[in-house]
């Protein structure tokens, strides 16, 4: 083995905030204002990356780019949804340095060092410091010169986010998540993998699967279980016997049933499920005033089938850094054609960042506001809105959670500041409106972001705080991790979309392949139907579980609410309010941009059937 | 069997005769004592087990127990079943025996028709009650598959479910079709899945447009068919 060399010193990173001669919006996260700062620091280096959080924001930089380049500095854009081969020539591009700029996702965050690349630029929120770090190592590899990088906030509440990562960044602090366990459904699949391989002896299976650090302590009783679930499906009741997968032969080994288990455990490989893909297709007509050619044209990329449907025809987006028309969908594609110059693309909405704000470098944001000395630290208009929020309702304490209410448009608010990034947000927002509901003050629905969460509700909600001190402390109280989320978790749609994923993966249903028509509903079967009839006949099955511990890890951010609920208990500070307050502003921005929250599937049906009434009356 | 808490169900005319659309998707005719289910797909499970999908083998219970509960309600003398009561032939065969009884005793207990669909062209005689290609309560026919034209019917085949969207949320759920002249039944079955009512499956059946009863979780909801969104 060869000597370890450790390294002393290095040049400190030269990292700083992209600041702007004017305030920034107090919501949106596109980032406009600071396009034309981002363009002059291209023309000033000699190879930029631009580095943003989502597609959509790599595609929106990309545009306002090159609407400002007047230039024409050769400026690309590289990201996971495009055509591996547009994908390849960028690289290719930027490895001979023929390039100025790539505009770029986290599809380039880690291991990819081409180029001669001396800047980096980083839009929008940085979410972690660990991240950060990663991004701004992409530039200058030289030992003895330091990497340089602008971070550019995008809102008041991304400067402070980014004054926060800058000072973590200057201790050299990371926060990179934990490992996580070892999934059951993955271990499902690996199961079959392995009998596909060839006969096994399950003890000494059991050996081989523990050295995976992720199952290390995997319990047998659970590794058994999943070699049930794969032979016959696991359930108490023993009914598929003579369909087993997989079965023990009379020396002890277990084996494939036959090969056509083998050829659908090959079709269905994989522990990724994607939402279902289109290409995007450039449509070719085949002549003037001639429909489109289907299976003609380049490709361009893909995009989510959900997206598609949002659109008619005619809509312009932007995709692969042009504006396209949206013509139609076929099959597992959606045929486009360039939009006339000039056209202005119905941008999509926003989704926000994937990642949620690091616990870390929320704790460092909490310590920021809290502390009025170090305000003067934070440009672009930050400071005179925390002044303001001091003024016009408080500034919590580093350890206390803001509650404020207020009326507005005949509802009354609810918003509170946890600062504990936008999974656990949307759970909390979730179990909230339950117990808002319970306590009958009728809420309607909620958003949530990186830093907090708003309600609003038919009742007078800030008056029931007021009236009744308990109230705030009851609704937030560690309980409704108990009863409340269980009663939610187990009915929830998003609770279902994971049991999807699950059954894919761990081979229960088989994934959808490309070219497969969607209307055989007599060949497939809902999952949806699959999850109900299993929970209500065995609670306690493997893939249950499964989508359970997923479910609570990946998209709840459980624990997280779980240590935010204990961390202010006693420690809430309720501020009344007759109107809107600056800090909440930015929440209620938010509302029309994010999708709105909430259960409530019988108060959807019973608007739609009003609205019959009133086609009826008129 | 009948159940307190049960959720109501909603009156409405078919060809003029008064019926009682019920949650649980079936229809119930009070004047004729006539219950009326569609698509119940009994061993759709171990169906798909046979080809390597070992899907949770509790349907077949779970939608004979909701039948019980449904015909233990309403008390009816005649049961119709509007055809894909299996999910194929060799259904009605792997059907265990907890489940046999259970289907037994219900179909024992009153008149039973069985009506033939695509998925179950042949019954075998060991189930018991009467196999129909229709049947007729005047000039109303229940059949499987419904036919464009102008005649008036009770049918099945299509899994009816609607899709409401409203400011940004979706509920998508089974759903009764009917213009006052036809009604398209959702599926019964626990694993039949659903086509969307903007399909333009229903659009010859309905030139007038039509009003979706949906089942909602505490009650059914008339919409109207202008609204639906597509999935």
């Amino acid at each position: 083995m060869a000597d370890l060399i450790v390294v002393e010193g290095g040049a400190e990173p030269d990292i700083r905030m992209l600041e702007l001669g004017q305030d920034l919006p107090l919501a949106g996260h596109m980032g406009a204002l600071s396009m034309p700062a981002i363009y002059g620091l291209i023309r000033d280096h000699r190879t930029t990356l631009v580095f943003t959080n989502t597609r959509f924001q790599a595609e929106f930089t990309f545009q306002e780019l090159w609407r400002l380049n007047d230039e024409v500095l050769p400026i690309a854009i590289h990201h996971g949804s495009l055509d591996v081969e547009q994908r390849r020539k960028v690289e290719a591009a930027m490895a001979a340095g023929r390039l100025k700029a790539v505009v770029c996702t986290a599809t380039l965050d880690l291991g990819i060092d081409w180029g001669d690349v001396d800047l980096v630029v980083n839009v929008g929120a940085p979410k972690g410091a660990s991240r950060i770090m990663q991004r701004i190592g992409r530039a200058n590899h030289r030992l003895d010169e330091p990497s340089k990088a602008y971070l550019a906030p995008t809102n008041r509440f991304e400067i402070l986010e980014c004054r926060a990562a800058l000072d973590a960044v200057a201790v050299a602090a990371q926060d990179t998540p934990d490992a996580r366990s070892g999934a059951l459904d993955v271990l499902a699949q690996h199961v079959l993998g392995r009998a596909c391989a060839g006969p096994f002896e399950l003890s000494a299976f059991y050996d081989e699967v523990r050295q995976a650090a992720p199952y290390r302590d995997l319990p047998y009783e659970d590794f058994e279980a999943a070699v049930d679930f794969v032979a016959t499906g696991g359930y108490a009741l023993r009914a598929y016997e003579r369909f087993a997968k997989i079965a023990r032969g009379p020396d002890g080994l277990w084996r494939i049933r036959d090969g056509r288990v083998a050829q659908q455990y090959r079709l269905n490989v994989g522990t990724i499920v994607a939402g279902t893909m289109l290409k995007v297709r450039l449509g070719r007509s085949a002549g003037p005033g001639k429909p489109l050619v289907p299976r003609r044209g380049r490709v361009l990329g893909e995009v989510e089938e959900g997206f598609c449907e949002t659109m008619s025809p005619g809509d312009t987006f932007v995709f692969a850094g042009e504006t396209l028309r949206f013509e139609a969908i076929h099959e597992d594609e959606a045929l486009v054609t360039r939009a006339p110059p000039g056209t202005d693309p119905m941008i999509p909405s926003y989704a926000g960042s994937k990642f949620p704000l690091s616990t870390f470098l929320a704790a460092r944001v909490r310590a920021l506001l809290a502390d009025p000395a170090e305000w003067d630290r934070l440009p672009m208009g930050a400071d005179q809105w925390l002044r303001q929020q001091s003024r016009r309702s408080l500034i919590p304490a580093a350890g206390d959670l803001l509650i404020e209410t207020f009326p507005r448009q005949k509802r009354h608010y609810l918003v509170a500041f946890p600062f504990e990034g936008r999974l656990a947000h949307q759970t909390l927002g979730m179990l909230l409106t339950r117990r808002l509901e319970r306590a009958r003050l009728r809420p309607l629905g909620f958003v949530a972001n990186d830093y907090g969460i708003a309600a609003w509700c038919i009742g007078d909600v800030g008056a029931r705080a007021k009236a009744d001190p308990a109230f705030l402390p009851d609704l937030f109280g560690e309980d409704m991790l108990g009863d409340d989320l269980e009663d939610w978790f187990d009915e929830s749609a998003m609770m279902k979309r994971t049991f999807r994923d699950c059954a894919v993966i761990a081979g229960l249903i088989e994934r959808r392949h490309p070219g497969q028509e969607k209307t055989r509903r007599q060949m497939t079967v809902s999952t949806d139907l699959v999850y109900d009839v299993l929970r209500r006949h065995e609670p306690g099955h493997l893939l249950l579980r499964a989508a359970r511990q997923d479910a609570a890890t990946g998209l709840l951010d459980v624990k997280r609410l779980g240590q935010m609920l204990s961390r202010i208990r006693g420690r809430i500070r309720h501020k009344p309010l007759d109107r809107v307050s600056p800090l909440a502003v930015s929440l209620i921005l938010e509302i029309g941009r994010e999708r709105v929250f909430g259960e409530a599937a019988d108060d959807i049906l019973a608007e739609a059937e009003a609205m019959l009434l009133e086609e009826a009356l008129a | 069997m009948t159940s307190p808490e049960r959720p109501a169900a909603q009156a409405v005319a078919v060809a003029g005769l008064p019926c009682l659309l019920d949650p649980s998707g079936a229809i119930f005719v009070p004047g004729l004592s006539i219950l009326v289910v569609a698509d119940l797909h009994l061993e759709k499970g171990s169906a798909f087990a046979r080809r390597g999908s070992l899907l949770p083998p509790y349907d077949s219970q779970a939608t004979i127990a909701a039948l019980a509960d449904t015909v233990g309600f309403y008390r009816p003398e005649i049961v119709v079943a509007l055809g894909d009561s299996f999910h194929d032939r060799r259904g009605p065969e792997r059907l265990g025996s907890p489940e046999r009884a259970g289907l037994a005793r219900l179909v024992g207990g009153c008149r039973w028709i069985w009506v033939t669909g695509n998925h179950d062209p042949v019954l075998p005689p060991s189930i018991g009650g009467e196999v129909a290609a229709d049947w007729r309560l005047g000039s109303l026919v229940l059949r499987h598959h419904p036919e464009a034209g102008g005649r008036t019917e009770l049918a099945g085949h299509l899994h009816p479910v609607a899709k409401v969207v409203l400011y940004g949320r979706g509920v998508r759920a089974r759903a009764f079709l009917t213009d006052g002249e036809r009604c398209v039944l959702p599926a019964f079955g626990a694993y039949a899945g659903g086509l969307n009512a903007c399909d333009r499956a229903f659009a010859p059946l309905f030139p007038d447009g039509f009003t979706a009863h949906v089942i909602g979780r505490n009650r059914i909801f008339a919409i109207p068919g202008s609204v639906l969104c597509r999935d």
